[in-house]
């Protein structure tokens, strides 16, 4: 019987090819589940999971949510915005005043990369990280790559490029490693401010064109600019960006073959693309919201499986 | 998986049906469904994934090919997700395919497993199925009931043969697709 190598889902870094394995193995079967009649299951209904969104999210807060409530487990959801955060309370002391109240499970997104890997270290509920700053999102680099299996067959050999704006992205970060462990080849694409200067210490080509990294891969994923995180200009305009760095569907068409298009949400329409190309048959953006679902439930369950039952 | 099938056959084991006894089960239970069941019209058959899913194929095959029945569904149906010992069986519990491309609402379905124990499978089935809809009825067919086993009031309709064997005593059912041979063991953990 094969089970996590871990007790928390803090990034793929920490996580091995394996691991990914049985998630995607059990997510296939979330997914069957998923689409039935009536799409939930009784897993989990003595256990409690706290989402703790200290930063706004709404697409993987609402995934997570759907993916705790289809295992029957009991949610609790907490937002930065309406709490005593404000008031000045650390994060060790807001997790343990909601850990006293029985809670098995925190799902966190925070602000401060690293966040979850520190809580782990204070607390004994299982954590599974929903973003930490710029550091790691593990969920959708494993929902990007489950879509991919999906699409493609398999993720091993596949190449994939990551365009856009790689320095603040949280999911170019996870997706590269996940890539990385599943045989994956992986390019970055964008403008030169928005690459890390490391990026290549990570074994990652670096292509300034567009055109070019099109030319040579299966999958574009398409991230969006964001701008909520940008201090300083990393570009002239966003108009200027567009043309080097958009998608549009007479790019995709001017290619010799048929690439698969992702992007992680939410599209920034006319910017990292088109709406066409949003909207075309090789666009799979919807397809990786609803594996985000599965994908979602296969980590819960699986990590839930390593809470011991006690009897109290 | 190696050293525990060493150990199994190291131990003792008894014959408790051999292929043709296995055989001549099958045709009964057939002739048993047939009699309730007529030309499946109404009726679709679930197998019990992981080990009644041979069973099921089985039925399926001499109800077509000895019986000339036209047409019979069959699904599989996984009750991993459904148990009612996850976190409490010491190891993690690893989730089959389920395969059901029916509708099961308003259908007489038949419950297929290999080996009907303490019941409590069944009773997850019972809670899964209800997933895919509402039958209209539910029966239980089994190979092996074990007497005086049942921690739930479960009994099945059909029954190939009842056994009795104590707690540490395991019934095996192997199936020449699976396992290489037909045959029934009783053996001693």
């Amino acid at each position: 019987m094969k089970e996590l190598s871990v007790n928390h889902l803090l990034g793929i870094k920490y996580i091995t090819k394996e691991d990914i394995q049985l998630i995607f193995e059990t997510a296939d079967h979330f997914k069957e589940v998923i689409n039935r009649p009536i799409k939930k299951v009784p897993s989990l209904r003595d256990i409690t999971i706290a989402n703790l969104f200290f930063e706004n999210s709404t697409r993987t807060r609402l995934s997570f949510e759907l993916a705790e409530k289809r295992l029957s487990a009991d949610v609790i959801n907490f937002s930065a915005a309406s709490s005593s955060v404000k008031k000045g309370e650390t994060l060790i002391d807001t997790v343990n005043n909601i850990l006293s109240m029985k809670v098995d499970m925190v799902v966190m997104r925070h602000p401060n990369p690293g966040a979850g890997v520190f809580l782990s270290k204070h607390i004994n509920s299982s954590i599974i990280n929903a973003g930490d700053g710029a550091h790691e999102h593990p969920t959708q680099a494993l929902l990007d790559c489950f879509s991919i299996r999906e699409k493609l067959g398999k993720v091993a050999g596949k190449k994939v490029v990551i365009v856009g704006d790689i320095l603040h992205s949280r999911v170019a970060l996870s997706n590269i490693f996940a890539l990385q462990k599943l045989g994956a080849k992986v390019k970055v694409c964008g403008p030169k401010t928005l690459i890390p200067k490391y990026i290549e210490k990570l074994g990652v080509e670096v292509e300034g064109n567009l055109i070019k990294a099109l030319e040579w891969c299966d999958v574009a994923n398409m991230l969006r600019v964001q701008n909520e995180r940008m201090d300083i200009s990393y570009f002239p305009t966003t108009r200027e960006y567009a043309q080097q760095f958009g998608l549009t569907k007479k790019i995709l068409d001017s290619l010799n073959k048929e690439i698969v298009v992702m992007h992680p949400g939410p599209i920034n329409r006319g910017v990292e693309i088109t709406s066409d190309v949003a909207d075309s048959k090789q666009a799979i953006i919807l397809d990786q919201v609803q594996n985000g679902v599965a994908i979602r439930m296969a980590v819960i369950y699986l990590l839930a499986s390593k809470i011991k039952h006690h009897e109290d | 998986m190696t050293p525990e099938q060493d150990s199994e056959t190291s131990m003792s084991q008894k014959v408790l049906l051999n292929a043709t006894e296995i055989n001549i089960a099958l045709h009964r239970l057939s002739c048993q469904l047939i009699e309730n069941h007529d030309t499946f019209e109404n009726t679709v058959l679930i197998g019990i994934q992981p080990r009644g899913i041979f069973l099921a194929e089985r039925l399926k095959d001499v109800l077509q090919k000895e019986y000339k029945i036209k047409k019979v569904q069959l699904g599989y149906l996984d009750i991993t997700f459904y148990r009612d010992d996850f976190r409490r069986s010491g190891k993690p519990l690893e989730a089959n395919t389920t395969k059901i491309d029916f509708i099961v609402e308003d259908k007489k379905v038949v419950f297929i497993d290999d080996v009907l124990y303490t019941g409590r499978s069944i009773r997850s089935a019972l809670t899964a199925i209800q997933s895919f809809g509402r039958p209209l009825e539910i029966e239980l067919l089994t190979l092996i009931d074990r007497r005086f086993s049942r921690h739930l009031p479960i009994q099945p309709d059909y029954r190939g043969r009842q056994v009795d064997a104590i707690n540490y005593e395991k019934v095996k059912v192997c199936w020449k697709e699976n396992d290489g041979e037909d045959a029934v063991y009783l053996i001693e953990k």
